[in-house]
């Protein structure tokens, strides 16, 4: 192939090592949509308007917990310019993200669970009439006694349980688990610890509120939405409309900001759908700001209490972890949420024994879900504290402790996940030097702190299981140009702009040569979605493999002209090629190692690969007011390859920003059976002012696995961010802030406590007694020193 | 259908200056600025996050100056210069903090960047070189929930140094 | 027209705050009668300085004069919301913004939910069930600041020795209503004290002027001692409720962090101009 220009290297940025000949992975490259970004051209899906569009609106219950006991439409019926109204008993089958938990419907016609719960809907030819309709709707309920908390939800219900499933009272979910043998070991380890924590639940808060557009044309069902998974909506519409699939068609829109907070499949796509089939007309549903905190799906507000065995040096010898889940009113990813609080703190220590229970009540709440990290933000933090309390007691400097412990490349942990490379040391080092940690002075209201993290690039299996690819890609190229096709939905983080360089970078192209068609249910092969950072990963190694048979294909046809591939230009290339072998279109598809452990359980928790992230927050924080101000956070993430450094800047920078929110600010919080501030003004989300220097390291440890190396970006990086946060405000007023978020009067409080002699801290005095159910005992895996990628 | 007309709306007919081009519009009186450039103008290139004056996202520029389309009345704009993100490039050219976003990563899901840019503008165009807290400070009204502002600031500075 | 129209009714100058208000139907009109025709000067004067009430808040917190005269009210002006809202908002509208509360500022959808309070459509004042008054805060950043320079009609008086200052407290950099805040106006003859005003911000349905730390102040001087015991006898009346961001005995216990730091900067300032 002749050389095209390509585009100059940034020096200071990793991934341009000498010898590997990348034309355009590791460049900093502009997305392939900035100029639509930037222009206002990108269209999602509020921005459609079909003609002969209607506008709906959606009455949610006013309750917390209540029987229904009738529902009156016909005044609605009546109002000028309503065209349908919709309750449960027109959508009566239930769904939900996870096959376990089929829990949901898109109108509730039975009993509504939280303050914000669907129960009718209109479309009407604008938008107030529609309201004015809501309003008219007249509902009659038996009001139940809400829960409102953990330790409510583990109590006897006063009226009824909120969900007819689950363990005993409002239990949703309990996992138990021990690898290897904890008690033993704790009794023979010079030093055992036991902390309780609780991070608080908060919300993705994405800049744009969730909307969908339906049409009906031709028996043909067709859903733009503001989804992060076309594939699960596709799904869900076919079950609960009763079509089959091939009648279905989801099409994600441009994306306006995700977080995890549109990766289940939501009551107002699937509203819109039905009443495009009733009406005839196009139908179209914008959520309210206010709405959007009720279809939330966020992090779950989570008590933890965990006890660790170490020795006199610091190594870990056993460790048992306890979580209990606010889950609010539904199942969403919650049993997945569960296992994630339990999983991942092997992939960063080295635990000998480990032992996991876990518990996620129902609560009368808007359903939590995944949020940025999925159930793993909350342990880490309460596993980074403890971490440190342990190096204080054993007065041993706490980056030194947890670095003894880490994990090493190319090993199993001892609850049997694979790790294969990992560049916690070279992040670590990153940020000590670069912060100046080690020379700091000890000076009273000014702190930092350390702490790193790990997350998953993609999950290791599907979310119903099968044996197909998680991703799939296909290209074609015709005279000279290049179509990728794939499911994969680019919701900002820049997976379009993944796939056209891996495309590109095969085929001797730019990224802007290649035209995309994407998150597309009729026209691209699958893709499982943007959620647990999977895309790069997985949507990138099946477009690797498509890129290179498609560039086998134009190398043979070359070579059988007679010429060399790298005299010819790509346009002569393909027109040989497509001269000698018809329609030129390959495919390429990706799943994950069968990497689980055997038990029952493995599911949650394997990745083909791990990122790594360490972190460094220098802050001040005032004594008397309790006021805290970061100065500034260093950042090193190991994301395997960075295959566009921009990019990968963007999602750490991004994920630090959204890490001290949760720390200082975000919460979702609830007074009388209501959420206290469902609204961009009282929710507190971090502005311009508000917002830190930031210095990013990007660490390349090229991944055996991933494509030229890659691992995830999107979310590790916001992990170490709150106990890093705590860790700084313990070095500046020595009080532990243990619960999330920390705000000036927990700081405040802390100080009191420790001026009358109490302990120096403030958070969950005590963990609940849950009845957790006997504990499943795994063999851990056998220790193979010689270990590598390849043989474990 | 018929009865939906019967709605008693009072209407008014308008002639706004947006990016430059004068229109007329008969609206009903009680719609907002945002509602009518999406709605009934088709630029859609002005979001909403909240529509309550509480995100900046739907900021336009009010005779160069930014202000949030969900909390004005068409009524009160007869006569002003009315610049939404559609009105930002000239042609086919984009403005230079346009380019500079689009070069350094400064927008990733998108949604906040029209009224981000606008509020770049208008503050580039009464200080040519303002320092990061200035920057700071003038789109303190602005959220964004991708970026974390950095590479924002940083290419509203490298614009600042391409328009010297 | 007003006078026709009766309660169907309300005025609307920048909309920054009636807008959102009718949005979520916490009023309920048929009209609105802009005030654009009213008007937006500043208007300086040897000692004093008149700000139209249709002046924006951006407008009035850039000025060059106000901020070399009334430091304290081109800073609170310059705090309030964020630069879109400061654009459009107007310092009339500032000084009558409506007061605030977590369990009214909600939408109907919200409010009927939680059960109407007295201040729309209800009975009860939610945040003090056994109360007979509503307990909604005051929530403006140039009222209390207007009240403490001894404002007529919008009229800024200036002596040469008039020193001013407002500090806010709230969580976030921009966007927020004040949580607490403190103005402080001060005529200083040296380093002494011969009249001040201190007004709260965001601590009852009023702008709390501090009367007690005042008396104390006048005649003395205003050194770090003095400093400290007027804030606390500042911070005795305000009356923080558990109707604002953050918990209210935190809010309690920083508004005399709040005054404090204004009398500093009172204490640290020169003359507010050289005329």
């Amino acid at each position: 192939m002749r050389d095209r220009p390509h585009p100059p290297l940034r020096g200071d940025l990793p991934g341009e090592r000498g010898g590997e000949n990348l034309k355009v992975v590791g460049r900093p490259l502009p997305r392939v949509d900035a100029a639509a970004k930037v222009t206002g051209r990108a269209m999602y899906a509020d921005d459609l308007l079909p003609a002969r569009t209607l506008h709906c609106r959606i009455l949610r219950s006013p309750h917390p917990h209540a029987r229904i006991l009738s529902i009156d439409t016909s005044a609605a019926r009546r109002i000028p310019g309503v065209v349908a109204v919709i309750t449960g008993s027109d959508l009566p089958i239930k769904f939900g993200i996870l096959p376990v938990t089929q829990d949901e419907r898109a109108l509730e016609h039975e009993k509504v669970r939280y303050v914000g719960d669907p129960i009718a809907a209109v479309a009407a030819t604008d938008e107030e009439i529609a309201a004015a309709a809501c309003d008219a709707i007249a509902v009659e309920y038996e009001v139940l006694e809400p829960v409102m908390s953990i330790n409510a939800a583990l109590g006897v219900p006063k009226d009824e349980r909120i969900q007819d499933y689950g363990g005993p009272n409002n239990v949703h979910k309990f996992v138990a688990l021990e690898f290897g043998e904890v008690e033993g070991v704790f009794e023979r380890a010079d030093h055992v610890r036991e902390d309780v924590f609780f991070f608080q639940g908060n919300t993705h808060l994405p800049m744009e509120q969730h909307s969908a557009v339906a049409t009906y044309i031709d028996g043909k069902v067709t859903l733009w939405s503001s989804t992060q998974v076309v594939h699960y909506v596709h799904r869900a519409l076919a079950k609960v409309l009763e079509l089959p699939m091939h009648r279905i068609r989801v099409i994600g829109a441009a994306h306006g900001g995700g977080f995890g907070g549109k990766t289940d499949p939501f009551a107002h796509e699937i509203i819109v759908a039905k009443l495009a089939m009733m009406t005839g007309r196009p139908v179209k549903c914008t959520l309210t700001r206010e709405e959007v905190f009720y279809a939330h799906r966020g992090r779950h507000p989570v008590l933890m209490w965990v006890r660790t065995g170490v020795t006199r040096d610091g190594q870990i010898t056993a460790m048992h972890f306890r979580t209990a889940l606010d889950g609010g009113a539904y199942g969403s990813y919650g049993v997945a949420s569960t296992f994630y609080t339990g999983a991942l703190q092997t992939v960063t220590y080295d635990i000998p024994a480990y032992r996991f229970e876990g518990c996620r009540v129902f609560t009368n709440k808007p359903p939590c879900g995944p949020k940025r990290g999925h159930g793993t933000p909350q342990p880490r933090f309460a596993l980074e504290l403890h971490l440190e309390k342990i190096a204080h007691d054993l007065g041993i400097d706490p980056v030194e402790l947890k670095r003894r412990n880490f994990v090493k490349p190319d090993t199993r942990t001892v609850n049997w996940l694979r790790v294969t490379s990992c560049g916690l040391e070279e992040c670590t080092e990153k940020v000590m030097v670069a912060s100046r940690f080690r020379e700091r002075k000890k000076q009273a209201g000014h702190g930092m702190g350390f702490a790193i993290s790990s997350y998953l690039s993609g999950a290791g299996t599907a979310i119903y299981w099968n044996d197909m690819p998680h991703s799939e890609v296909q290209i074609k190229v015709d005279r000279g140009g290049v179509t990728a096709y794939c499911g994969a939905m680019d919701i900002g983080q820049g997976s379009d702009s993944v796939l056209a360089t891996i495309v590109a970078e095969e085929l001797g192209l730019q990224p802007a040569d290649v035209r995309l068609v994407t998150a597309d249910t009729d026209t691209t092969p699958i893709d499982l979605g943007s959620y647990s950072s999977r895309v790069t990963f997985m949507a990138g190694n099946a477009a690797l493999e498509a890129a290179r048979k498609m560039r086998a294909l134009l190398v043979e046809a070359v070579e059988a002209g007679g010429h060399r591939f790298e005299d010819v230009t790509f346009e002569e290339a393909s027109i040989l090629a497509e001269a000698r072998f018809g329609t030129l279109a390959t495919a390429g598809s990706y799943t994950p190692p069968k990497i689980a452990g055997p038990y029952k359980g493995s599911g949650v928790g394997p990745s083909p690969a791990y990122s790594y992230s360490a972190c460094v927050v220098d802050l001040d924080a005032d004594a008397r007011t309790g006021l805290i101000t970061v100065n500034k956070v260093w950042i090193a993430h190991d994301v395997g390859r960075a295959i566009n450094p921009l990019l990968v800047e963007g999602q750490v920078e991004g994920s630090v920003y959204m890490g001290l929110g949760e720390a200082l600010m975000e919460e979702q919080a609830f007074r009388k059976g209501l959420h206290k501030w469902p609204s961009m003004l009282e929710y507190k989300s971090p502005t311009f002012l508000d917002m830190p220097e930031v210095e990013t390291f990007i660490v390349e440890t090229i991944d055996p696995e991933g494509p030229y190396g890659a691992k995830e970006a999107g979310q590790g990086p916001l992990l170490p961010v709150p106990p890093a946060v705590c860790a700084a405000l313990h070095d500046a007023l020595g009080v532990w802030i243990d619960e999330i978020p920390v705000t000036p009067e927990k700081v405040v409080e802390a100080l009191r406590r420790k001026e009358k002699g109490e302990p120096a801290r403030y958070g969950p005095s005590a963990f609940p007694s849950i009845p957790y159910p006997p504990t499943i005992k795994v063999e851990p895996p056998p220790k193979d020193p010689s270990a590598t990628a390849a043989s474990i | 259908m018929k009865n939906e007309l019967a709605r008693d709306v009072e209407r008014v007919v308008l002639f706004l200056d947006v990016n430059g081009e004068r229109r007329d519009l008969l609206l009903p009186v009680h719609k907002t600025l945002l509602e009518v450039l999406r709605e009934d103008m088709q630029l859609t290139g002005t979001k909403h996050g909240c529509e309550l004056g509480e995100c900046g996202t739907c900021t336009v520029l009010i005779d160069g100056r930014p202000e949030l389309s969900c909390l004005l009345l068409p009524v009160q704009l007869q006569g002003r210069a009315i610049t939404t993100i559609e009105g930002m490039a000239h042609g086919a050219e984009l403005h230079p903090l346009q380019t500079a976003f689009a070069e350094l990563g400064a927008a990733q899901c998108g949604y906040c960047t029209p009224g981000i840019l606008l509020s770049a503008r208008s503050l580039l165009e009464s200080n040519a070189k303002p320092s990061r807290d200035e920057i700071r400070e003038a789109l303190a009204g602005n959220l964004c929930r991708c970026t974390g502002y950095t590479k924002i600031i940083e290419a509203i500075e490298l614009a600042a140094g391409r328009m010297k | 027209m007003a006078a026709e129209l009766g309660s169907r009714a309300m005025f609307v100058a920048g909309g920054t705050d009636l807008f959102p208000k009718l949005k979520r139907r916490q009023f309920e009109i048929d009209t609105v009668i802009g005030l654009d025709f009213l008007p937006r000067e500043i208007h300086n004067g040897s000692n004093e300085c008149t700000v139209d009430a249709g002046v924006t808040l951006a407008d009035a917190s850039r000025d060059a004069h106000v901020n070399a005269r009334f430091k304290g009210y081109a800073d609170a002006a310059g705090l309030v919301s964020s630069p879109p809202l400061r654009n459009a908002g107007t310092i009339g509208g500032n000084l009558c913004v409506d007061t605030r509360c977590n369990y009214y500022d909600m939408t109907y959808e919200w409010r009927k939910a939680a059960g109407f309070c007295m201040k729309k459509d209800g009975d009860i004042c939610l945040v003090a069930p056994s109360s007979p008054r509503c307990w909604a805060v005051s929530s403006s950043d140039t009222a209390p600041m207007a009240i403490a320079l001894d404002v007529m009609s919008l009229r800024l008086r200036a002596t040469p020795e008039m020193r001013s200052a407002y500090v806010k407290l709230r969580r976030r950099g921009s966007i927020d209503f004040p949580i607490a805040g403190a103005a402080v106006a001060a005529q200083l003859d040296g380093d002494i004290v011969t009249s001040c005003r201190i007004v709260l911000s965001a601590v009852a349905s009023y702008p709390l002027q501090a009367t007690a730390a005042e008396a104390f102040l006048k005649g003395k001087r205003l050194d770090g001692e003095a400093i400290d015991q007027a804030a606390e006898l500042a911070a005795r009346p305000a009356k923080p409720l558990d109707n604002a961001d953050l918990t209210h005995f935190w809010r309690k216990r920083m508004v005399r962090v709040v005054v404090e730091q204004a009398l500093h900067r009172i204490s640290d300032q020169g003359a507010g101009f050289d005329g």
